[in-house]
């Protein structure tokens, strides 16, 4: 709980460092504050977790793991902010502080231990990011994505409401632990309240994570987002939304498992086939990405489709390989189009003559994305698939390969545009901290690859 | 405070189930047939009232104080998300001079 109360100060200092113009002080003060709140959580790490604060929020290994992962990824996104930021307006401290806020939220989310913290931790994670989508003021796209963004998650947020009430109305309690109680003491007489609340849940739930068919605002979102903050949330927000989704899951409702498994089943599927098959026909990284960020949320629903003890791990490892890749990815389509001026993937032709090392750490983030062996993103696929061939059949699978394979196809088309597609282009200019964050991607992409265990022993 | 859980409790729950079910739905239409975004945000208002009141006819029928002290949660919030839906449209109407979300259409693949 420190490292929550810590971040929120660290925001609240960030806007009155902003409000004294001590521009140069924000990303050091906001990286040592991520430093200390990840300090504070490891320290956590092999106590005795019992719910705090009348059972709101629970520290165990799950929540730390996760928080962990959410504050790193945050580091990274605060690397690449230097120059970025300042380009886009004069206040740069709201910037920090509310990704800051965003984050706390987050955290709140993959550490709930009550369904209040559940609402409460969503919305401080969303509110903040709706201003953070629409901060172009003058800029129609980021105009129409925060509106977008703002109109589907209050509706979303209804649903999830409606759902945790009629969960509240049969069990009586918003407590983890007593709804799980619940079911297990009146296994035959289970109000059918329970029943339409955790469909509810599901919808709002699918929602926040980008899940078809609730996924129609994510590309647009993220297409009209500054790229920074598309990176934000398509890595740190979908992590934390998929913990809270599984720490849900995985706490109360595994004994209705054959209720709600042929619901997300469904979802699952259509969530693949839509996000794949719409990626093949995208011209624009940027909406590419976010276009295979919908299919990385179909294959992380398999972790909660074939829920059990190695789920956690799974959807950990995986959102961890997900995450790094994605923010090499948007790191290297930032310096792209600050070059270029262009978003698609013309724009990337002939990149590995000139930077060679762009050209590389780009190709091991898609790789990862892809699924290849020896790179992160293989070993979570492993996982996830492992997982659903232990619980369901071979279909299932086959559709997940399948799907699996076109996603080489258009994640191996930005690799083709850098190495045999020549032009003539300029050198892109990269400075210290994106060498840095590409370099740190990079190696933890491959380190993970070869290593699984230095990821897969933490849940 | 007695006589405001009796009150609510001389109807029967299953009455408030529906009634606020029926609410939420008249929400849940106007936010996908409307075409004005302040009548879909005034939807949207509905379906977090709708969902004010069940917690609160719940919490009463349960002697559960939980489920009120939610519903002033449910309101900051909602609060707090509306001030931050109005400036962002706000923003929208500056730039477009329009409050039609057929107006956004600029993101289209």
């Amino acid at each position: 709980m420190s490292a929550i109360i810590t971040l929120s100060l660290l925001a609240v200092l960030l806007l009155y460092l902003g409000l004294f113009k001590a521009k140069k002080a924000l990303l050091p003060v906001s990286l040592l504050g991520l430093l200390a709140a990840i300090v504070l959580y490891s320290i956590q790490w092999d106590t005795d977790a019992e719910p705090l604060y009348s059972g709101m929020v629970l520290f165990d290994h799950f929540a730390v793991a996760f928080s962990i992962l959410s504050l790193f990824i945050t580091g990274l996104v605060f690397l690449l902010s230097r120059d970025y930021f300042d380009s886009i307006s004069e206040h740069v401290a709201e910037y920090y502080a509310l990704i800051i806020f965003s984050l706390t939220g987050a955290l709140l989310v993959v550490s709930f231990h009550n369904l209040a913290m559940l609402f409460i931790g969503i919305e401080i994670m969303s509110v903040a990011l709706y201003i953070l989508v629409g901060i172009r003021k003058r800029d129609f796209s980021s105009n129409e994505a925060a509106l977008k963004y703002f109109l589907m998650g209050a509706f979303s947020t209804g649903f999830l409401l409606f759902g945790i009430t009629l969960i509240y109305g049969a069990t009586g309690s918003f407590d983890l632990t007593e709804i799980k109680n619940y079911l297990i003491a009146n296994p035959h007489s289970i109000s059918p309240l329970f029943y339409s609340g955790i469909l509810l849940l599901i919808i709002g739930l699918s929602f926040k994570v980008g899940a078809a068919p609730f996924h129609f605002w994510t590309p647009d979102v993220y297409e009209g987002a500054p790229i920074l903050i598309t990176t934000f949330m398509s890595t740190v927000v979908k992590t934390a939304a998929f913990a809270g989704f599984l720490r849900l899951f995985l706490t109360c409702f595994v004994p209705l498992q054959d209720f709600w498994a042929p619901v997300l089943l469904v979802i699952t599927v259509l969530t693949l086939f839509i996000g794949n098959i719409s990626a093949l026909a995208q011209q624009s990284f940027k909406r590419m990405l976010a276009y295979s960020s919908i299919s990385h949320a179909g294959y992380m629903l398999f972790g909660i489709l074939s829920i059990g003890a190695a789920s956690a791990g799974a959807i950990f490892v995986y959102s961890a390989a997900y995450s790094i890749a994605s923010v090499v990815a948007f790191a290297v389509l930032i310096l792209v189009k600050r070059s270029r001026g262009s978003e698609h993937f013309e724009a990337f032709n002939g990149l590995a003559a000139k930077n060679p090392y762009l050209a590389f750490t780009l190709s091991v983030a898609m790789l990862s994305l892809a699924g290849i062996p020896l790179t992160a993103g293989f070993v979570g696929k492993f996982m996830m698939f492992s997982g659903v061939l232990a619980n369901y059949h071979i279909v299932l699978l086959l559709l997940a390969v399948l799907n699996a394979a076109m996603g080489i196809y258009y994640y191996f088309r930005v690799i083709v545009a850098m190495y045999f597609r020549p032009a003539d282009r300029e050198e892109v200019t990269v400075n210290a901290n994106y060498k840095a964050v590409l370099f740190i991607g990079a190696l933890l992409t491959i380190a993970i690859g070869i290593f699984p265990s230095l990821l897969a022993g933490w849940l | 405070m007695e006589t405001v859980v009796t009150n609510l409790q001389g109807v029967p729950i299953n009455h408030y189930i529906l009634f606020c079910s029926i609410i939420f739905a008249i929400g849940v239409i106007g936010v996908l047939i409307r075409r004005n975004v302040i009548v879909i945000m005034m939807s949207v208002e509905l379906m977090l009232n709708s969902v004010n009141l069940l917690l609160a006819a719940f919490s009463a029928y349960k002697g559960d104080a939980s489920g009120q002290v939610f519903v002033f949660f449910v309101m900051a919030l909602a609060a707090a998300e509306v001030a931050v839906g109005l400036a962002i449209i706000v923003m929208v109407y500056r730039n477009t001079r329009s409050v039609d979300i057929n107006a956004l259409s600029r993101l289209k693949w």
